[in-house]
């Protein structure tokens, strides 16, 4: 079956659904979004705890609520929603090959904006030592199981990793009667927010060991322990530090990876964030291709994927009348105390603000951001503090960018 | 006796100290200063979970407190919304069980569940 639509927009979480909002405040008319879960909202509807929309609606709704409420203003809007359905693939011509419960689609778009969220890190790409038991899984996979299936995976549960979703976890797994013995980070300051460790393990009694790690795994068919063990400065183990510990669950926290597997099948070229290499409008290299929200850069709050997706959404309907013909992609650097920076190129054809979205790579104290554009400094920020956990938002407004520009530089150094 | 204390209301974290006389200090806005007193002499937590709802698309239903609710009840809290169930459609706000251990605070639906 075939089908043709102005904007397809693949996902229906936090970004696709600020993605569908946008693209209808700036006019557009046909829009096709498609999820594979059998409601909206993404990852929103697992995370019942509180603590989304304070930046788009004023008040602290829980995940669910934050879902709902962006469901029901899509509900108000024309746009066509699928769900049950999966995208298997996109081309660089933007059509579409669709699974849904209707059948095989063949959706042709004049643009597409791809905003899948983020996949965790597994067992497998830390390397974790030792046997592979069930009882050994990622937090949000927990949480799955936890919230919407209704499965409490473990009595006696350690978690690696001191991410929001693993502090979220322990408290949820104590809340329904699951011990939670520990939580392990292997670097020696903690990777959540404050607020995050203060009520989710203080308020439990749950010890947080920082400079630590899991050094082995057993358990044939299910977990039947763990070692944990310190580690030094450069995050090797100490050996003789071991200290053995019986548990039915352990729960791993260890970072989120853009989910770009669609789009790099296309031919998207991919930047340092592990998403696709986007312009200031959040184009990808594919012409008519944009991507927002996880899929591009892991966000720490689900608020600024949402909003992501709205510019994404505008920029996508900016790009109906035409898919600029030269774009002059010049690139965005950063110096060595920068993680990653959004985005890969600045195109001065794109008529809004440049907003460069980063994280520093580690803690830094009393330390100021410089933009330089081809030598000259046109914006300078002066922080008193800032962590990796943190992701800072620099606009810089258009009229500060001149044309032909050559580099645009962000450097982030100690103030003397 | 003076307690040191993190702020959890916004995700700053400012570190609170609060004397015995209910004077807060190390806050960064009056939303602190009143959080600071709060747990000094009653701390309450917002609690989230979820109840079973007999429906086509899900098992379970999220749900949460209306108002931060007393910390030290919230064991209790827990054992009392076991039993509790719902049939879909329900929709956010709706009361699921009123005035929880006479509390005055009611447990809330989290999400628009239709069918």
């Amino acid at each position: 079956m075939k089908k043709t639509v102005d904007i397809l927009i693949i996902g229906g979480g936090a970004a696709g659904l600020g993605a569908a909002l946008g693209a209808v405040e700036a006019g557009a008319k046909e829009i096709l979004l498609v999820d594979r879960k059998n409601r909206l909202g993404g990852i929103l509807t697992q995370c019942v705890h509180s603590g989304f929309g304070l930046k788009v609606f004023g008040e602290e709704l829980t995940g669910p609520e934050f879902a709902s409420r962006l469901a029901r203003k899509l509900a108000e809007t024309p746009v066509e929603v699928w769900l049950n359905a999966f995208v298997l693939s996109i081309s660089p011509a933007k059509e579409a090959l669709i699974s849904s419960r209707d059948g095989l689609y063949q959706v042709s778009a004049k643009t597409i904006i791809y905003a899948t969220g983020c996949l965790e890190r597994t067992p497998g790409m830390i390397q974790l030592p030792g046997t592979r038991p069930s009882g050994v899984l990622t937090a949000g996979l927990a949480q799955l199981y936890l919230n919407e299936y209704g499965y409490l995976p473990g009595k006696k549960a350690f978690i690696l990793g001191s991410g929001d979703i693993g502090l979220i976890m322990a408290r949820r797994l104590s809340l329904e009667g699951a011990k939670v013995l520990g939580v392990a980070e292997i670097m020696p300051y903690s990777n959540g927010l404050v607020r995050n460790k203060v009520q989710c393990l203080d308020d439990f009694g749950i010890p947080l060991y920082l400079s630590h790690t899991v050094s082995r795994v057993y358990g044939n068919h299910h977990l039947e322990a763990i070692d944990l063990v310190k580690v030094d400065e450069e995050g090797k183990i100490i050996q003789g530090t071991e200290e053995h510990i019986e548990c039915d669950l352990l729960l791993l926290s260890v970072g989120l990876l853009p989910n770009v597997g669609i789009l790099k099948n296309a031919g998207a070229r991919i930047g340092e964030s592990k998403g696709a290499a986007v312009d200031g409008s959040l184009m990808t290299s594919l012409p008519g291709v944009f991507s927002a929200g996880n899929s591009l850069h892991v966000h720490d709050l689900a608020d600024e994927a949402y909003l992501e997706g709205i510019e994404a959404g505008k920029a996508a309907v900016n790009c109906l009348k035409g898919v600029p013909e030269h774009r002059t992609m010049t690139p965005l650097s950063h110096n060595e105390n920068i993680g990653y920076l959004v985005p890969s190129y600045y195109d001065e054809s794109y008529l809004g603000d440049l907003l460069i979205k980063f994280r520093c790579r580690r803690p830094k104290e009393k330390c100021v951001i410089m933009v330089i554009a081809d030598g000259e400094i046109i914006k300078t920020i002066n922080k008193i503090s800032m962590l990796p956990s943190e992701m800072e938002i620099i606009r810089i407004p258009k009229k500060l960018l001149k044309n032909n520009l050559k580099t645009i530089e962000v450097i982030l150094e100690d103030r003397l | 006796m003076k307690l040191q204390t993190t702020c959890i209301i916004c995700p700053r974290g400012c570190r609170l100290t609060v004397e015995d006389d209910l004077t807060v200090s190390g806050n960064s806005c009056p939303r602190g200063e009143r959080y600071g007193r709060q747990e000094a002499t009653d701390p309450r937590r917002s609690v989230s979970s979820t109840i079973r709802i007999d429906s086509t698309l899900v098992k379970m239903c999220p749900v949460h407190t209306s108002a931060p609710f007393p910390k030290a009840k919230i064991p209790a809290l827990m054992e009392a919304i076991k039993p509790l169930s719902a049939k879909a459609p329900v929709h956010m706000g709706e009361a699921v069980c009123q005035n929880l251990l006479g509390t005055g605070i009611d447990l809330l639906i989290s999400e628009d569940i239709e069918r």
